[in-house]
């Protein structure tokens, strides 16, 4: 094999694998950002998340104790989150701007505290 | 996302009953009185509706009075009213010294303040049925608030009250109760609404119809939880009919609201106020005045003046000290004078 060949075949693999680094490194960007919160009585944790505006982001829900509900109703989310089961929100907010999340299944006599803010950059 | 269909707004200048609001001193008292807006009640009664009714019912729409009492929370005793249960007692003093004495008292939910056991929350219960019995009135009616009965889905409260949802017929009204805490959730559900359907299916589109519910049937303040999250079928359900009356606790004030021909009122609490949603960044209670112990909290008459008087005629009641004091709020409608405060 002359010396420019053996350059050459270098060259391709080199550009291969950086094309491969290149796509596996767009595949991940791709993937949606996972926000966890947990709810339990009274509280949810965290009692604050930030999302960007037009990016797609997946809200992951567990319950430590019972049934809760999330509701926030200018994100178009209202969902229940049963103990025992991961419920997933798919959400890609198209405005910036503060908005309160509120537990709506009535879970005992501190239910009306069980709030968190969602913050779209 | 739970799929929200939007209610379609129709307004018409029909109206069979209309609420004319009064406020005095702790709840609310309804007049029913047949109202028609741009037609005339003799077109009403020529429309077949009241020999409809006549023939439903053994009787034409015809005078009464009602009262709606709304969120006692016995039990409660905190800050925002720790003279527990007094509110409520008084409402029912009120009630008895009316000089007309109403047909019925409908409880429009949050009877009893949620417990941490069952068996206080059962002592709770017979003491709101203890208070309550005091009442001197023909008939007694409920239905539950969140407190009652959304954590067991309504399993004690079934024990105490009986069934959430149920309708009944009285002087040509038909009254309908409708549930929406006890799945835990701000909703009716499906099974609840088809029932509606047929409950309502006998009855001709200009028929008076009363309902009364827990939680606002429209978005009131969502962040808030005061909204029910299929009002929107609900209110389609109901909206054939012409003449539609909601009435509905949960909010601890006055608010009046309308969705096509219904029209939705909200009565004060017996326990403590919350503010003004317009206003007030946050659902705190409004803090406790010693020196006006009952202020924003009240009772509803409602009043029907039957055949050939088209209104029904609302009158809020707020509990409040110069209630007592003979110059105004009860003590104008014990004397026979009008009462203020039209909102």
């Amino acid at each position: 094999m002359s010396k420019r060949k053996w350059l050459a075949g270098v060259a391709l693999i080199a550009g291969l694998n950086c094309t491969a680094i290149g796509w596996r490194h767009a595949i991940a960007s791709a993937q949606p950002r996972v926000v966890k919160i947990t709810a339990e009585k009274f509280q949810f944790s965290p009692n604050e998340i930030d999302l960007n505006k037009g990016e797609p982001a997946v809200i992951e829900l567990t319950s430590k104790d019972t049934t809760h509900g999330f509701l926030v109703r200018p994100l178009k989310i209202d969902t229940d989150i049963k103990a025992g089961q991961v419920t997933r929100i798919e959400v890609t907010p198209q405005s910036v701007g503060t908005f309160k999340a509120i537990c709506d299944h009535y879970c005992g006599l501190g239910h009306g505290n069980m709030k968190l803010t969602i913050v779209v950059k | 996302m739970r799929e929200k269909k939007p209610f379609k707004d129709k307004l018409d200048r029909r109206s069979f009953m209309r609420i004319m609001g009064t406020s005095l001193g702790i709840g609310a008292l309804y007049s029913v009185v047949p109202a028609l807006g741009g037609a005339s009640a003799g077109d009403f009664f020529a429309s077949g509706v009241a020999d409809f009714l006549k023939v439903r019912n053994g009787e034409a729409p015809s005078p009464f009075t009602f009262v709606q009492l709304s969120d006692p929370h016995v039990g409660f005793n905190g800050p925002p009213d720790p003279l527990g249960t007094q509110a409520f007692e008084n409402a029912v003093a009120m009630v008895n010294r009316l000089p007309r004495r109403p047909d019925l008292v409908i409880f429009t939910g949050d009877l009893t303040h949620d417990a941490p056991t069952r068996d206080t929350h059962a002592e709770r219960m017979k003491l709101f049925r203890s208070i309550a019995g005091r009442l001197r009135v023909p008939m007694l009616k409920w239905v539950p608030g969140e407190n009652d009965a959304a954590l067991d889905n309504g399993v004690l409260y079934r024990e105490f009250f009986g069934e959430t949802s149920y309708s009944f017929d009285h002087r040509g009204v038909h009254f309908v109760a409708i549930d929406n805490v006890s799945r835990g959730r701000p909703e009716v559900g499906a099974d609840r609404i088809a029932w509606l359907k047929r409950d309502l299916a006998r009855f001709p589109k200009t028929a008076p119809i009363v309902v009364f519910t827990h939680r606002p049937l429209f978005d009131l303040k969502p962040e808030w939880e005061w909204f029910t999250s299929d009002g929107d079928d609900v209110m389609n359900a109901l909206a054939p009919y012409e003449n539609v009356t909601v009435l509905y606790g949960h909010i601890h004030r006055k608010h009046v609201h309308q969705t096509g021909h219904a029209v939705h009122y909200a009565a004060r609490s017996l326990i403590f106020a919350f503010p003004d949603p317009a206003t007030a960044g946050d659902k705190k209670p409004l803090p406790f005045d010693k020196t006006q112990p009952f202020k924003n909290l009240g009772i509803r008459r409602v009043e029907a003046a039957g055949e050939g008087q088209p209104e029904l005629n609302v009158a809020d009641v707020e509990l409040s000290v110069r209630e007592f004091s003979g110059t105004s709020g009860i003590q104008q409608m014990i004397k026979g004078g009008s009462s203020e405060d039209n909102e």
